[in-house]
This record gives structure tokens, C-alpha cells and sequence, in this order.
């Protein structure tokens, strides 16, 4: 039993907020992950008092745990995991723990449309509010027409909702104007996985996390950002044969305390160190030359590009050491089964496409692809990032189709009953930074933002605020809250969210859940696939025969049409039905026929989506995103073999210079979620990490004079943030700072000023192939400003604890954040029962 | 042999498309992917500029004695707006094309003089203004329809 740990009613109670990943459960390669039941009721609730259980998966990460919602008198009371489920074993996060609930029954939700008259925004009923908003959008179309329209979404929605905007926006209006806070979050696994296999999809499983010798971490802070799969492999490194774990990050994370191998690389200079891994391959041998032939095209090019990279050239670029890059590299080339990850400190970095390519690179050199325990996952952002990846919300066609291929736009024309023509296709959908940059043009004068803040969570947030307070766009925005973004908007739509209506959603190894309707949405709220529904209607789109263009009643009419829009493309949901869901484990596509349970490696025969007709992408040069083309594409002759995309390493645009001596790099806590919108609402997680600070090594702390709790000011170009400092675990000459604080709570002071989101210092620049934008290289002057009233308010359980322990008071939940876990080692779960078949 | 002065004209070129490059990042610096990969493409002319310089060095550089009949003289200033932002890529464009089919008549020289080393410097140095070309494509293709159909 963990310290902290108590009997209550019989169960282990644990504080989950002291302890983040809960009880060890222990296993060994091969075994199977035991379950354990996590489960938090509202205080007062008793088991016997819920009335009913429904089915669903948690939300506030990427990691799609399953888990059923209680419900006592029409109220959502408490959350549990679903043991059955393949992804969680049974298990939930502190998040999901103690923020699904709250956030969703705060007093705080939008009940009720507004519409600003006379510059305020005031209460009105839903006609009143679609009214002007059709209004609007009739007048733009018929004066100025589609390119007037944007439409910027979330990665937080269900996959119906998707799909619906995504047939509105593509087939009604017909704009290219439309993505998701996506592109923040996970464009960049899109766009490597695109590159190298031609399309979309995970290669890999969170099952390889039980068969591998090895996992890498490449800018991925799993201990926070998910913890449930950081549980899992707690456990096996708490089994009898642990894993290698090698960490790239330039923080002292849970990860790199836990590491073989910890390369704290300078912010910026990922696609040096993997060149200089890759070198370490081809020097030693460690490369199965036959596979690679047999299995990919362009690896000459690869070994000329990293020829220079020693691990000397890469220690001088990197900061790190030359043995530490020796060593990662002889763990990769000897160990037989690798899992590699990759987060937020590659796809939000510079070269992050190009970086996030080499990692697959890696794998494909030594054939390590489709097998048990040697796997690749491209991580996602948002629960629900996948879903809008597929259905194409954002910068891509439904169902991975390549909006090169027009082939691929007739079979949508066709499906939608539609004009190939009104489909916009003559060059890539727009991203979202070109959208705002539209938006601040004066080009797009209609933009509906739905369930996110860009106001808190795009780079350059004085920018951000200018373009969405200016007169010439007609803001909609549909959220939970009313967020920072909201208090812009001409229209603001109250939407249902998770347990107020039903849906599917994707995790990050493509597993399929349903999440049903627990309880009514509070006041008028409505859930966003009946407000997009409603706009159709109202807006009159039609089919070419004249019936309208979405005839649909309910979520699973939606998830029917999207069944049909996504068979035969490489993310097949023709097999999973709303009854499949029901009841047991979410579900892995691509699922049909074929392969009636789902699939849960993808690549096993070593064939790639990668042939010229049924390819979702022709791909990009990584340098500068310049399209290939057709005909250059088709000359690879590719023919489902992978593509080894390599890139000379460009050094950061903004760097360090006498104005701004450091380097600034964002990132997340594990208590808090995007910009708390909803685990703010949590006064667990919201204890936990409430307020914003700024990390700094110990050395310049120092040199700066500068103590914990001291209030400091972080200035780059763009803007400033003033906030208290911890003296931390963050290599030298680089400050982290958390993205999540923005001002709906904050005081006056604060948020008049504007003193507290990151993202008034990050800088707007994107990556050239995933358009996503570089919240982690920015250049920073840090000053004093005020001496310390006590310690700052960073979490100790994590990557943000003091660098010298004991200094500052522990993160502990207290009584309302202990909850239950009960382990069961011999409990039934969907991925046992598919290995022993 | 007139291969001194086709020397002399790929390198006045990559200088000219290098300061134009220049020249448009700072006059669309609000379009950070222009400003940014126009810098870095840059970068690449002058590099191109340099790998040139040991086969020079063998070969010599002439001044041609015809005067020019096309002039291309660079650019100089750029436009605003959506419009203009179209207009100098267009231009940039132009440029590009310059120089890669001048690299393209050295390389036929160079094929024909064997010239192994000639060979190698053309290979790598008009792969990447091919590479430049391309950029130059998708990002006017991606502008175009919103700066000649409905921009202010």
C-alpha cells in the first residue's frame, strides 16, 4: 500500500492527486497489464445510491480510457473505469478522476444564445440567435461568397459533429476555410504519418507498451499528459524485466527521472539529434538492409543527409553528450522490440514534421514495424483530435482522402450528392494560423469557433485578441463556458458536452468508444451536432436532387453516413456499429469484413498505403512543404512501400541573442487541460496547479538573482507574462512556462494586463508541412520584479518540482481526492481475450 | 570556350533571386512562412554561390560582351496585400527559373567536359532551386483565390 493510502467502505482509497499514477500494478513482457478499477464519487454518493451507470471514455486527455458515468437523480454523481476496455484496464487519471464531473456541473455553463446589441452580449432564445447568424452567412455567400466563411473547431468534439461541419463546410458552403485546434495539437503526427506511410493511421498499439525492451520518449511528457498509459509502463518498469526508457526532453520530467538514457536537448534542435541517431545505425549496423529494400524507397538519401551527424556535431548542436546520444542509439539498434512515442516537444518544435519523420525513420531502418512491442505512436493532443483528422473538420479530406486525387473528390461528390466542383480542392484546406491570418485581412468575415479558445491557446496572443475583436468578421462561438474567446463573439451558441449527448469518439491506437447520453444538457443548451444541423436546415443546403444535404435526425444517422463515407479508405469503420460499442471494449479500426474485431497493429505484412490512387498524400518537401506532386510521387514507385523522407537540419528562426539571453519552451501539467475551461471547474485539480508560474534552472536563477516564489517578468518580442517563479528542473538557458492559464478566473489585475497565458510570448511560425504552429522555440528576458510572498504555486509531483526537494510544500489532494482502486489480476479484459485466441 | 561567362551569369543570378529573396521577406514579414522560408532560401543561393566557387576557380569568369536583351535586374522593392504578396512571389518565380535553366546549360557543359566535379555541384545545387520552385507553386496556388476573388 502507497503512503497516503486508506481503507474506506472497504476499498483502497488513495490520494490521486499525491500519488498521480496510482497504485503499481506489476508486469512482466508478455503479460498481461492487470486491471484496476479506478473510481471517484461525488462526496456523500454511495454505490447504492447511483441510479444507473452509463457507458463512455474520458475526455480531458488523448488517451481515450473508458469509463462509465454515474448518474443519481438526472445528475452525473461519479466516473469509473471500464475493465473490459483495452485501452485503461480499468484505470482513469487525475483528470478524469476529478475533473469529467465538475466540469461538466459548474454553475458557470452557458444555458442560454446570446447576441451582443449595443456592444454587449445578452441572453436571447435559440431562434433569435440562428436567425442572425443565417442572416449573416446568407448575405456574405451571396455578396462575397465561400472564401468569405471560416470555420474553426476543436479536437474535443465527437466524431458526428465532425463529420456533419465537415459536409457543411466542404458540400454546402463550400469553403477550403476550415480546421481545428488540431492543428495545435496533433498536425504533425498527421502530416509524419502521411509522409512516410502515405496516410494516416497509428501504426502502432498501447499493447506494445506490454511486449517491448524499449520505449522512447521524443518530446512526449507522458507522465502528464497521459497518465494512464504512463501507469502502464510504471508497471513494467516495476515488472521483473524492465524496459529501456530513453527520454528526449529538455525538462527533468517523471520520464527523465525514470530514463536509462536522458537527452535534454536545446529546444529547436530535435532533427539534429535524429540525424545523429540515424548515423549511429548505419555506422554500426544496425539496419536490416534486406527489409529496407524490400519495404521503402529513398534510405540513400537518408545516409548521405546524416553522414555528418556524429554524435560530437550533435552533442555541440544539441547541448547534450556525445556517449548519452552513443548510448540511445546502441538501445534502439540492439534492443529487438522498441515502442516509440512522440509529443508536443516534436510536433510543436522547429523541423517538427521533418523530426517526427526520422523517428519512423528509425523503425523502418531496422524493420521495426507491425510486430509486438516494436511500434510507433504519433501521439495525439485531444481526445478527440483523431475524429477530426478522419472527418476532415480540418485541414484534410473525410477519411483520409487525397484532395490531389480527384478521383478521391468525386467519390465525395458523388456520396454527398454534390458537384465535384463545390468541393474545394484546387489546393490544400486552409490551416488555422492562414485562417486568422484571413480573418485579420479582412478576407473571411464569418468565422464560427466551436469548443475552443484560441484567445488563450494560439501563439501571439495580442495578435489573437486584435483579429477576433476586429469589426469586419461576424463571430459565432459555441462552447461549454464563456471563454475568453466568447466574450468576442457576435453570437454565442451554449453547447451540450460529454454526458449530455451521444457520440463516438478515436484515441490515439485508433480505439473506437461510444460515449451515450447521461443526463440532459443544462438550461437550452443543445449538443453541437443539433446546432450544426440546425444551420444546415436553416440555411437551405440541398443535395442536387434537392433533398437536404444532411437528412439526418441523430447521432447514429451521422455516424451511419460516416460508416459509409469511410469504406474501403485505411480508417474503415464499416464494422463498428453503435451495438457493437455497447457493452464491451472500444474497438480498433480499420474494421469490416474483413477484419470483423478491429485491428490492432497496422503494417504487420510490411505494406504501406502508399500507392499513387489510394494514397491520402503525395507528400511534401520537409524544408520548405513545397507539394511533390503526382508525377513526381507516382516516379518513386512506391507501391506500398514506406517513403524515408530525410531533412538537413535548419537551425530555430528565433534564437537566443543580448536582448533575450533564453530560450522559452510551453508545455502542460498533469492537473490541468487545455485552458481550463472545464478542470479549472475541479477544486481537486484546480488546487493542485492554480495559478501560473515560470520554471528556471537552478544556475540562472542564481545568475539572475532570483528565488523560488519570486515574482518575475518574462518578456520575448511579442509580448510579456508576470508571474511567480519556480527554480526548477529545466536545463540551463531555457525557461518552460504552462500553457493553460488564461483570464476567465484570474484577477482583475491580471487579466486586464494580460499577464499570465504563455502564449503572449510564443511567436507565430508553423512548421512548413503540418502547418502546426512552434509554441516551444521562442526567445525570453526574465527579470524581477517583486520578492517573494511564498513559494509559487508549480505542482511537486511532477516535471515542475523544485530543484532542491523539501523547499516548497507537497501537492497533496486532501480528503475529497482520495478515490478507489481495486486491483484484480485475473480480471477479464477485450485484448486478453484477443491473445489467447 | 564560353563556359566562363554561363559561370559568370549562375552567379549573378543566385545573387540576384538571394537579395530578392530578401527583399520580399522584409516586405511580407507579416506572412511568417514567406519571411522565414524566403530567409532560408537565401541562405541557399548564397551556399549555391559558394559551392560554385572552386569550379570558377579552375574555369575562370567572364563578363559576357553581348548586352542584355532580357532584364533581369532583381527585385528591388515589394508590394502590399494579398495581391502584391502574389505579384512578388510570381516574380520570385521568374527569377528562380532563371537560374535553374541556367544551372541546367552548365550542367550540359559539364556533362560534356565530364567534369565529375562540375556535375556533382549542378546535382545538388538545382535539385534545391527545383525544390524552390515548387514551394513558390504551392504557396501561390494556395494564395491566389482569396487574393484575386474576394481580398481587400
Amino acid at each position: 500500500m502507497l503512503t497516503g493510502a486508506t481503507e474506506r467502505h472497504g476499498d483502497l482509497m488513495t490520494d490521486r492527486i499525491a500519488d498521480i499514477w496510482g497504485e503499481r500494478t506489476p508486469f512482466g513482457r508478455g503479460e498481461h497489464w492487470p486491471v484496476r478499477v479506478d473510481q471517484k464519487l461525488a462526496d456523500g454518493v454511495l454505490e447504492t445510491d447511483i441510479d444507473r451507470w452509463v457507458q463512455s471514455a474520458c475526455v480531458l486527455c488523448s488517451n481515450g480510457c473508458a469509463c462509465d458515468i454515474a448518474v443519481k437523480d438526472e445528475r452525473m454523481v461519479g466516473i469509473r473505469g471500464r475493465a473490459v476496455d483495452r485501452v485503461n484496464h480499468g484505470r482513469l487519471g487525475p483528470k478524469g478522476l476529478f475533473g469529467s464531473i465538475p466540469g461538466m456541473n459548474s454553475r458557470e455553463r452557458l444555458t442560454r444564445p446570446m447576441i451582443r446589441i449595443d456592444g454587449q452580449l445578452v441572453e436571447t432564445d435559440w431562434d433569435t440567435a440562428m436567425s442572425r447568424i443565417v442572416e449573416r452567412s446568407k448575405t456574405l455567400l451571396a455578396e462575397k461568397g465561400p472564401l468569405s466563411h471560416g470555420f474553426y473547431t476543436s479536437g474535443q468534439l465527437f466524431l458526428e459533429e465532425y463529420y456533419a461541419l465537415a459536409v457543411i463546410g466542404k458540400a454546402g458552403i463550400g469553403t477550403p476555410h476550415m480546421d481545428g485546434n488540431t492543428r495545435l495539437c496533433t498536425a504533425t503526427a498527421a502530416a509524419a504519418m502521411k509522409e512516410s506511410f502515405g496516410s494516416d493511421g497509428q501504426p502502432g498499439s498501447y499493447l506494445d507498451i506490454d511486449d517491448c525492451d524499449a520505449v522512447f520518449l521524443y518530446g512526449h511528457n507522458m507522465a502528464e499528459t497521459q497518465t494512464v498509459l504512463w501507469a502502464r509502463i510504471l508497471d513494467r518498469i516495476a515488472g521483473p524485466d524492465r524496459p529501456f526508457i530513453v527520454c528526449v526532453d529538455p525538462r527533468e520530467t517523471e520520464v527523465a527521472k525514470v530514463a536509462d538514457v536522458h537527452l535534454p536537448v536545446r529546444p529547436g534542435t530535435n532533427q539534429a539529434l535524429m540525424n545523429g541517431l540515424i548515423r549511429e545505425l548505419f555506422v554500426h549496423g544496425w539496419v536490416d538492409e534486406a527489409w529496407v529494400q524490400e519495404h521503402t524507397v529513398g534510405v540513400d538519401e537518408l545516409r548521405l543527409v546524416v553522414d555528418p551527424w556524429t554524435p560530437e556535431k550533435v552533442a555541440e548542436t544539441c547541448g547534450v553528450d556525445a556517449d548519452d546520444v552513443r548510448r540511445a542509439a546502441r538501445i534502439f539498434g540492439e534492443s529487438e522490440r522498441v515502442l516509440s512515442t512522440v509529443l508536443q516537444g516534436f510536433y510543436q518544435s522547429a523541423q517538427a514534421t521533418a523530426a517526427s519523420c526520422q523517428v519512423n525513420n528509425m523503425h523502418l531502418l531496422r524493420g521495426m514495424i507491425g510486430k509486438p512491442g516494436a511500434g510507433i505512436l504519433q501521439m495525439n493532443g485531444q481526445p478527440t483530435a483523431q475524429n477530426n483528422r478522419e472527418c476532415g473538420a480540418d485541414g484534410d479530406l473525410p477519411a483520409f482522402r487525397n484532395w490531389e486525387n480527384k478521383e478521391h473528390v468525386q467519390q465525395l461528390a458523388t456520396l454527398w450528392g454534390v458537384d465535384i466542383d463545390v468541393i474545394p480542392h484546387w489546393s490544400p484546406p486552409t490551416h488555422a494560423m492562414q485562417i486568422f491570418r484571413y480573418v485579420e485581412q479582412g478576407s473571411i468575415e464569418f468565422l464560427w469557433v466551436s469548443a475552443t479558445n484560441p484567445a488563450v491557446s494560439m501563439p501571439q496572443l495580442e495578435r489573437i485578441r486584435r483579429i477576433l475583436d476586429q469589426d469586419s468578421v461576424f463571430l459565432v462561438v459555441q462552447d461549454l463556458f464563456l471563454t475568453e474567446t466568447a466574450r468576442y463573439a457576435d453570437v454565442v451558441l451554449p453547447a451540450a458536452g460529454w454526458g449530455e449527448k451521444t457520440g463516438t469518439f478515436t484515441n490515439v491506437n485508433r480505439t473506437v468508444h461510444l460515449s451515450d447520453k447521461a443526463i440532459e444538457p443544462p438550461g437550452e443548451a443543445r449538443s453541437d451536432l443539433d446546432i450544426f444541423l440546425d444551420y444546415s436546415t436553416r440555411m437551405g443546403f440541398v443535395t442536387n436532387d434537392g433533398s437536404p444535404l444532411l437528412d439526418w435526425s441523430s447521432p447514429e444517422d451521422a455516424y451511419r453516413a460516416w460508416q459509409e463515407c469511410s469504406r474501403g479508405r485505411p480508417c474503415d469503420y464499416t464494422g463498428i456499429s453503435y451495438d457493437t460499442l455497447r457493452g464491451g471494449s472500444g474497438i480498433p479500426w480499420p474494421c469490416n469484413t474483413e477484419n470483423p474485431g478491429g485491428v490492432t497493429r497496422l503494417y504487420t505484412d510490411g505494406v504501406f498505403p502508399t500507392e499513387p490512387d489510394y494514397c491520402e498524400s503525395f507528400g511534401h518537401d520537409l524544408l520548405t512543404g513545397a507539394t511533390v506532386g503526382e508525377q513526381a510521387f507516382r516516379a518513386l514507385e512506391t507501391h506500398g512501400k514506406a517513403v524515408i523522407k530525410s531533412a538537413q537540419y535548419a537551425p530555430p528562426h528565433e534564437e537566443p541573442d543580448d536582448d533575450y539571453p533564453l530560450r522559452y519552451t510551453t508545455g502542460r501539467t498533469a492537473y490541468q487541460f487545455h485552458t481550463r475551461t472545464k478542470t479549472a471547474r475541479s477544486s481537486q485539480l484546480n488546487r493542485a496547479a492554480p495559478s501560473a508560474w515560470v520554471e528556471i534552472s537552478r544556475t540562472d536563477a542564481d545568475a539572475l538573482r532570483l528565488a523560488e516564489g519570486d515574482i518575475a517578468r518574462v518578456t520575448s518580442p511579442r509580448g510579456e507574462i508576470v508571474v511567480p517563479v519556480r527554480v526548477g528542473n529545466v536545463r540551463e538557458g531555457t525557461v518552460f512556462a504552462p500553457f493553460h492559464y488564461g483570464y476567465f478566473d484570474a484577477s482583475t489585475e491580471v487579466s486586464n494586463g494580460h499577464t499570465s497565458a504563455a502564449n503572449e510570448l510564443t511567436v507565430t511560425e508553423w512548421d512548413p508541412v503540418s502547418k502546426q504552429p512552434l509554441f516551444k522555440n521562442a526567445a525570453v528576458r526574465i527579470v524581477k520584479v517583486a520578492d517573494a510572498v511564498g513559494p509559487s504555486d508549480a505542482p511537486t509531483t511532477t516535471a515542475s518540482r523544485p530543484a532542491v526537494p523539501g523547499t516548497v510544500r507537497l501537492t497533496v489532494g486532501g480528503p475529497d481526492a482520495e478515490a478507489s482502486g481495486v486491483v484484480d489480476r485475473d480480471a477479464w479484459t477485450a485484448d486478453r481475450a484477443e491473445a489467447l485466441s | 570556350m564560353m563556359l566562363p561567362v554561363y559561370l559568370g551569369l549562375l552567379r549573378k543570378a543566385e545573387q540576384m533571386l538571394a537579395s530578392s529573396y530578401r527583399q520580399v521577406a522584409e516586405g511580407h514579414g507579416a506572412e511568417p512562412d514567406v519571411y522565414h522560408l524566403c530567409q532560408t532560401l537565401a541562405q541557399q543561393c548564397d551556399q549555391h554561390e559558394r559551392a560554385l566557387a572552386p569550379v570558377t576557380e579552375r574555369y575562370g569568369e567572364q563578363p559576357d560582351d553581348e548586352p542584355e536583351r532580357l532584364h533581369a535586374v532583381g527585385i528591388s522593392s515589394t508590394r502590399t496585400g494579398p495581391v502584391g504578396l502574389i505579384r512578388d512571389l510570381q516574380d520570385l518565380y521568374l527569377l528562380a527559373n532563371l537560374v535553374d535553366v541556367t544551372w541546367m546549360m552548365v550542367k550540359q557543359a559539364a556533362l560534356a567536359l565530364r567534369d565529375d566535379q562540375l556535375v556533382a555541384v549542378v546535382g545538388q545545387c538545382d535539385a534545391q532551386i527545383k525544390v524552390q520552385l515548387g514551394w513558390l507553386t504551392t504557396r501561390m496556388k494556395q494564395a491566389a483565390p482569396q487574393a484575386l476573388i474576394i481580398a481587400k
